[in-house]
């Protein structure tokens, strides 16, 4: 008994904690995705805004930084690696789609708003007001 | 066994508080969004902000989530001076970051770019301010902990400390890669 519970706890903190060959394969993922992100953006403005669409650099750059959240989640704070029922991921996704509700949530109202409406100029807002 | 499962708990609970810290950040993203566009005459993101300067402190800062995880390596192998190394290597890259920041805040006020020239620059003071004060806290949770592993060795109660410490300085890490992608990275491309 006393022998089984403890194998039980050693195994649980060796896998939690990962290693260094995880840490340095998360280590240079991260560079590599920040690196490829920065030259996008270098590209698009040494280019004068002309080689890529806005439409294209946001997914991109947006699509790397999840990815990169992604691999720091895994490689970094071993999330997931934790004694079954894996608490520590059950409150992260819940607590993740709180956070979308309330982000995704604000910006849909402002949005909306007329006289908070972003990337109008005031010029512009007063015209549309008028207009309604 | 008892001790191990406080250690658990310690160790959720502070993830908890984490999580409740991505709640601030969230809101703080949000308001910044909402304000980025409002610059009242004044600069906005693209004229703003320098790409190298920002890939520099990104740089610097993802390589200290790095050696802190080297920190807490050499913390399960039970070698205290590797960790006491770690973690000054972290400590040192840290305090460059704050250094780094504090320098770049100091440049725009200069040109009379502080938090009250515009809603845009409220914005980006509160959220890029709140990340560093929390850079600035961790980095001394970093000085506290040498000094009490110094004196007291990797005890239980110190390898559990070394972990939540850990866990912030990565989630410090993570909140920054949204930092650069959607205030300094969009900021200045669109």
């Amino acid at each position: 008994m006393e022998d089984s519970t403890h194998h039980m706890i050693d195994h649980s903190h060796s896998s939690r904690h990962g290693s260094l060959v995880s840490y340095i394969i998360g280590f240079v993922i991260s560079i590599v995705l920040t690196l490829a992100a920065y030259f996008i953006v270098q590209q698009h403005v040494s280019s004068l805004h002309e080689t890529f669409s806005h439409s294209f650099i946001t997914f991109a750059v947006v699509g790397f930084a999840l990815l990169q959240l992604l691999v720091q989640l895994i490689f970094f704070l071993h999330l997931g690696r934790d004694a079954k029922p894996h608490w520590n991921l059950i409150v992260f996704v819940y607590a993740f789609l709180l956070l979308l509700i309330i982000v995704v949530g604000s910006l849909w109202v402002m949005h909306h708003l007329n006289y908070n409406m972003m990337l109008m100029p005031p010029a512009e807002v007063d015209a549309y007001m008028l207009d309604k | 066994m008892t001790q191990d499962l406080s250690e658990n708990k310690t160790v959720f609970g502070f993830w908890i508080y984490i999580l409740s810290d991505c709640f601030l950040f969230a809101t703080l993203f949000a308001t910044y969004a909402v304000l980025h566009g409002s610059t009242f005459g004044g600069p906005g993101a693209d004229t703003l902000f320098s790409l190298p300067f920002v890939l520099a402190e990104t740089l610097i800062l993802l390589t200290s989530s790095f050696t802190a995880g080297l920190a807490m390596l050499a913390g399960h192998q039970g070698k205290r001076i590797h960790v006491l190394v770690w973690i000054g290597i972290t400590l040192l890259l840290g305090l460059t970051f704050v250094g780094l920041e504090l320098r770049e805040f100091a440049a725009f006020i200069a040109e009379g770019n502080s938090w009250t020239r515009s809603g845009f620059l409220s914005g980006f003071f509160t959220l890029v301010g709140t990340h560093g004060a929390h850079v600035a806290a961790g980095s001394l949770w970093m000085i506290v902990l040498m000094v009490q592993i110094t004196k007291k060795g990797l005890t239980d109660t110190l390898m559990n400390r070394l972990m939540r410490w850990n866990l912030f300085w990565h989630f410090l890490d993570v909140v920054w890669i949204f930092i650069f992608t959607f205030v300094y990275l969009l900021g200045i491309a669109l």
